[in-house]
């Protein structure tokens, strides 16, 4: 948690975006105050019907108060119309501030942010959990000021027609409140728990849909069911146990009011009858007596929703606040001057409080427009290498400059654009061809959007589809094939015009032949761009001015295909497994 | 949320309270995850699905709630009869209090308490008999609800186990997610709440209703008259906020749309200094949403305000009439009935508000029970086989004799119904495919006319491009799927007369999508042979190559492993898959991308065990790496569905052909 968050707490965090919707936020409660005073006075208005036009056999004073009355409740319409438009709007804009802080503030996120959580996780933060914020929030401003609001006024309408009687509901509130204090208590332990389990147990049900092949080739669905079985029994008791606690709600309840209207029925009446009461009032109190103990009810109500929201809105604060720890530098420097590429004793690692480096003591020298190929095993760092590059991530020790000046002096904007990066795990977005070559450059020209696609070999497929470049990709690029969607990355990559262009295994699906011409073709065509090329296979790279063979987050060796396949042991061997039986069948 | 529900729910409101809003979170946007609330299920967005035949739909839930708990529904019933009319003799107290006690009280010079006193103790018994009974079907319920709830679940679990791989194939994960999730939450909602409610309100409103008949005709028509107004506004007011509901619901999956897109590419918007854009795409997305939320919550806020008011004024009404008609005298309605009749009068809006509001949650109910329906209602995978897998030894003539016990070499048990007798033949691992063709679809065949015949002891191997149908044919060796002709044997019998499970006993298989559970390293790997010993699990890790990553982990073996192994990379994943493999020491193996993931170096650590592994075993390998396949008995080249060219590595080289050109990296 961020020390923002310290300071200002959760609750604090998240009520500085109310923003524009403050005036909203505030008139709501007050006009509800105008509901709740109309709803005490009804019953009083009641009361006088009965004592003063029913009893007193009063026809004119009867029609008096029923006018008063209907006026009464249209003004409760009014204020419960207002009150209801305007807590709409504050939820609802209270809701939209949020969700623009959160997204805006990803968007400043760095890497390492973005890895911290999941996609799931933020998408859910952004949705579900904001949503609950929105209704507990509509929740909180019709309801807060309202129960207590109902609870005192009718407290003190009924203190001044009987403080006798009145005395007896404010026993009835404390004890009631006493017992519901304790049973929400429990129930939300329980519950807390219960969600957990029934979320474990809903996880293993994904687990098995996804995992179903596993689960039937080894036969193992009576394992997974009576695996299931067990976690459904442990939900169910769990849920009984929840239950129960709940259950005793309404008895306790229903006790409650059921003794207050008998103790006043027979307080009442003797009261009535040594004539210090009128009939009239005993029915306005018996009503009053309901308007509290469902006030309190309502109390505790408010009070679960508020504690089940608060998770969610922790998770939303926690997002909001996250500082992105890549930011542009004061000052920064706006141009790059050309592709060279120094890294000075640079070492990395992922987490601050990681035992181990990922890189150590890296130094390289890069001339500007040199090929350089990437070669290395799975784990020996060499994505976490050219990330560094682009300030994908920052260095922990020492410093990578590009053209001569620290990546950190950089405007990242600037940077980015001068250093492209084709990303191991790439994403086509939804939209056409056209519209997604465009992330390169916003303004490119079909004629550049073409150009680039037949660096990238890219053009040959885009211009047998049914509508070309227009052809809508689908969200994740599923309508095209892995080498396409690989093909379409690297022409998205080129329209920038780069000065360095790092490949991060963007070839692997691409078959030889193709991955051949698309080398063949940055040799001639962006001769002056540097390439760094990280490849499977050896022969991807082997053209390559000079190739890094990586090992364990270290260089092994920096040459040429030739000197290496002399002097270097792990090239070597690669060399020979991959040219005597170890090519790709991919297409 | 089902406590926050309940909660307030607790009161069935003994009395008419004054406050109806009191019953205001029940709206259509109440609770933190209202009937229209959290963009949980995709499905769930847009129209609502349109429910064939609800009779059907609503009896076949009530027969899994009537299943194990007749005896509960026909007590919380009677409980519920017993105190609805517990709470109208209670109201009922209330006209003769005033009028039949209290009035007379005030005219007695010396007044006698004592009846007065055993009024209230009779009172006080139903009261009591009220509390109870309401106490006694709550808690029943919790046992019916969550029962049921329990026992459906597990039945979709073990039937959705059942079915065949092209379910799974064919429907979404997310959608099936969606049923143990969102669906069963409907049900829980109507059955716990929707369901008692109902039933409450239904007794209440009847017996209100005779009660204020008894007592004034014409105001109880007034009222009624009042009820049928209300019902027509909230009506119209409901179906209003309904069409905005459905545009927010509408919004919310377009914005969900955009944001789960753009997050899952956010590194590469970050690549391509994208920020700015997605902003502006999505502000406009964030701000339609706004306005759409707005509207549909406003009109369902309103609705609860206008109940509450209109009930107010046909409190009103009625009391006015009423006191002119009291005042007269002439219709015999004293001060005490009216007093009980306006409270009748709140008893009676409000179970009816409350039947309207129950409404829409059984409609969800209802369309959550179709869709769990459907599940439940899928064909099984169908196994018609009879032949079994068992342990087996020679005995001194060569005759194999079946054995309880392990003896390390297995036997096809096959009874033979028409002689009435059993044979055994040797699991030997001969598999041979005969003319199969194959389609996911039958009107489009991926597999046409494969020939094949591996001995036993042999690797084969299938390559080619993807989509060539290489993992396709495995998949039939064990009947994953069902093959449309052709014939495949194992053994010389015919697949579809071996048991399924024995057919896949006898198949180890690393797919080429590593699958993990959640639980430990070791009950990961023990997944192959729930009898292994720890021993067996350590010598398979090390056979996978396995170990030494494993010791690492912070707690070796014991390490848990959640979300599908998402705290091991990738290659990790697959050698904890081998390994898997090993252990369950099956007599024939495929491997289908086993070690695709795992860079060179390394494989060539795992080929050893993989050797190991595979040695005296006929196994089935797909892979795209060369070195991989190379010493294959005979390897397959697969082009579009068929088998193009096969023999041994050299052969192929010699051919010159497709293998050949895919081999040296020559242009096709």
């Amino acid at each position: 948690m961020s020390k923002e968050t310290r300071k200002k707490g959760t609750v604090g965090i998240l009520l500085s975006y109310v923003k524009e919707y403050k005036m909203v936020s505030i008139l709501t409660p007050i006009v509800m105050l105008g509901e709740v005073l109309m709803e005490t006075i009804i019953p009083k208005i009641m009361g006088m019907i009965v004592n003063e036009g029913v009893k007193g056999g009063n026809l004119t004073r009867l029609y008096t108060l029923g006018a008063i009355m209907v006026v009464a409740a249209l003004l409760s319409l009014t204020f419960g119309v207002l009150a209801g438009s305007l807590s709409a709007k504050a939820s609802a804009g209270f809701a939209k501030n949020l969700r623009e802080a959160a997204y805006k503030n990803i968007q400043t996120y760095s890497f390492s942010n973005i890895d911290k959580y999941s996609t799931a996780g933020l998408v859910t933060r952004l949705t579900t959990d904001i949503t609950n914020i929105q209704n507990a929030y509509q929740m909180i401003l019709r309801m807060c000021m309202r129960s207590p609001a109902m609870l005192i006024f009718a407290m003190v309408m009924s203190f001044s027609i009987s403080p006798k009687i009145a005395s007896v509901y404010l026993i009835a509130v404390v004890i009631l409140g006493m017992i519901l204090a304790i049973i929400v208590k429990f129930a939300m332990k329980y519950f807390t728990e219960v969600f957990k389990k029934y979320d474990d147990l809903n996880a293993s049900v994904q687990e098995n849909v996804s995992a179903i092949r596993v689960v039937k080739a080894y036969v193992r669905e009576d394992y997974e069911k009576s695996k299931f079985h067990k976690a459904a029994e442990n939900v169910y008791k769990l849920f009984i146990k929840a239950e129960t606690a709940v259950v005793l709600n309404s008895p306790v309840m229903t006790l409650t009011v059921y003794s207050c209207i008998l103790l006043i029925s027979w307080m009442g009446a003797k009261m009535i009858v040594g004539g210090d009461l009128q009939v009239g009032d005993l029915s306005t109190l018996l009503a009053y007596c309901m308007n509290i103990l469902m006030s309190l009810m309502m109390l505790s109500f408010i009070f679960v929703m508020i504690t089940m929201s608060v998770a969610s809105a922790r998770r939303v604060a926690e997002v909001i606040t996250e500082q992105a720890d890549i930011v542009n530098p004061e000052d920064p420097e706006m141009e790059v001057m050309d592709g060279s590429i120094t890294f000075e004793n640079v070492s990395f690692k992922y987490k601050k409080d990681a035992d181990d480096f990922v890189l150590k003591d890296i130094n390289l020298s890069i001339k500007s427009g040199e090929t350089i190929g990437i070669i290395g095993g799975t784990g020996s760092a060499k994505s976490s290498l050219v990330n560094l590059i682009s300030r994908l991530y920052d260095v922990s020790e020492g410093s990578v400059k590009v053209g001569g000046i620290d990546v950190r002096g950089y405007d990242l904007k600037a940077l980015r654009d001068q250093v492209s990066v084709v990303l191991q795990n790439n994403v086509l977005f939804s939209g056409s061809v056209y519209d997604n070559l465009r992330w390169g450059k916003e303004d490119a020209t079909e004629e550049e959007c073409r150009k680039a696609a037949e660096l990238a070999c890219a053009d040959e497929f885009v211009s047998k589809m049914p509508e070309g470049y227009n052809t809508k990709i689908e969200q994740g690029g599923s309508n095209v094939s892995g080498g396409q969607k690989q093909r379409l990355c690297i022409a998205r990559a080129l329209i920038k015009k780069p000065k360095i262009l790092i490949l991060d295994d963007s070839t692997s699906a691409v078959d030889t032949a193709t991955d051949q011409k698309i080398r063949t073709a940055f040799r001639e065509e962006i001769p002056g761009t540097t390439k760094l090329i990280i490849a499977q296979r050896i022969a991807s790279v082997q053209d390559a001015d000079r190739i890094i063979v990586m090992e364990d987050g270290r260089i092994d060796a920096f040459d040429t295909h030739e000197n290496l396949l002399k002097n270097n042991e792990i090239y070597s061997e690669v060399y020979e497994e991959q040219t005597n039986g170890g090519g790709d069948f991919d297409d | 949320m089902a406590e926050a529900k309940k909660v307030q729910n607790g009161p069935n409101s003994p009395k008419g309270s004054n406050d109806s809003q009191n019953g205001g979170p029940k709206g259509p946007n109440g609770g933190p995850k209202g009937p229209n609330g959290g963009p949980k299920g995709r499905r769930n967005m847009g129209p609502r699905p349109k429910i064939e035949n609800p009779g059907k739909i609503f009896k076949r839930i009530m027969s899994y709630v009537g299943k194990k708990y007749k005896i509960h529904m026909v007590i919380v019933i009677i409980c519920i009869i017993i105190s609805v009319l517990a709470n109208v003799q209670g109201t009922l107290f209330t006209q003769k209090l005033i009028d039949d006690y209290i009035i007379p009280l005030t005219s007695q010079k010396n007044p006698d308490f004592k009846p007065l006193l055993n009024a209230i103790l009779k009172v006080a018994v139903f009261y009591g008999i009220g509390i109870v009974t309401t106490f006694l079907y709550s808690y029943l319920m919790i046992f019916v609800n969550q029962g049921t709830l329990k026992n459906l679940r597990e039945e979709m679990f073990s039937h959705m186990e059942s079915l065949p791989i092209k379910y799974f194939d064919t429907h979404a994960h997310g959608d099936i997610m969606s049923m143990y999730t969102n669906d069963i939450d409907t049900l829980r909602q109507m059955i716990s709440q929707s369901i008692p409610q109902f039933i409450n309100s239904a007794i209440t409103v009847v017996s209100v209703l005779i009660s204020m008949i008894m007592m004034s005709l014409p105001l109880t028509i007034i009222s009624l008259f009042m009820v049928f107004v209300t019902i027509m506004i909230s009506g119209k007011l409901a179906s209003l906020s309904g069409s905005y509901f459905k545009q927010q619901q509408e919004d919310l999956g377009a914005l969900n749309g955009e944001i789960e897109e753009m997050i899952h590419g956010q590194k590469v918007v970050k690549v391509f200094n994208h920020e700015e854009k997605n902003i502006e795409r999505f502000t406009e997305l964030n701000d339609k949403l706004y306005e759409s939320a707005n509207a549909a919550n406003r009109t369902a806020n309103i609705m609860m305000p206008v109940n509450a008011q209109l009930g107010n004024l046909s409190y009103v009404i009625c009391a006015v009439v009423g006191g002119v008609m009291a005042i007269s005298g002439a219709t015999g309605l004293t001060v005490g009935r009216l007093v009980s009749f306006l409270t009748f009068n709140k008893s009676f809006s409000m179970p009816i508000n409350q039947i309207s509001m129950q409404f829409n949650s059984i409609i969800m109910a209802l369309a959550g029970g179709q869709r769990i329906f459907e599940l439940l209602d899928e064909k099984s995978e169908v196994d018609n086989g009879y032949v079994e897998l068992v342990c087996a030894e020679a005995d001194k003539d060569g005759n194999i004799v079946e054995r309880d016990e392990y003896t390390g070499r297995w036997a096809w048990k096959h009874y033979h119904k028409d002689s009435d007798t059993t044979t055994y033949v040797w699991q030997k691992g001969e598999v041979v495919l005969d003319g199969v063709d194959f389609g996911y679809n039958d009107d489009k065949m991926v597999l046409h006319d494969i020939e094949l015949y591996a001995k036993p002891g042999q690797k084969i191997a299938f390559v080619g491009a993807t989509g060539a149908g290489k993992t396709t044919i495995t998949n039939l060796i064990n009947r994953f799927y069902d093959i449309q002709d052709g014939k495949i044997r194992y053994d010389g019998i015919n697949i579809n007369k071996i048991k399924k499970a024995d057919l896949r006993h006898s198949l180890g298989i690393v797919l080429q999508d590593t699958h993990l559970f959640t639980g430990t390293v070791k009950e990961n790997i023990r997944y192959g042979n729930l009898y292994a010993s720890d021993e067996d699990v350590v010598n398979a890790a090390k056979l996978a190559n396995a170990h030494g990553f494993i010791k690492r982990l912070p707690n070796g073996y014991d390490t848990l492993l959640t979300g599908d192994g998402a705290n091991l990379s990738q290659g990790q994943r697959q050698l904890l898959a081998i390994a898997r493999a090993a252990i369950a020491n099956p007599p024939a193996l495929i491997l289908d991308e086993a070690t695709s993931s795992i860079d060179t170096r390394t494989e060539r650590l795992v080929q050893d065990g993989m050797d190991k592994l595979m040695s005296n075993r006929t196994t089935f390998v797909i892979a795209h790496r060369l070195s991989t396949v190379k010493n294959s008995d005979c390897i397959m080249v697969m082009d579009q569905g068929r088998i193009v060219e096969r023999g041994n590595h050299d052969d192929l080289i010699e051919q010159k052909g497709y293998y050949y050109r895919l081999y040296t990296g020559a242009a096709s």
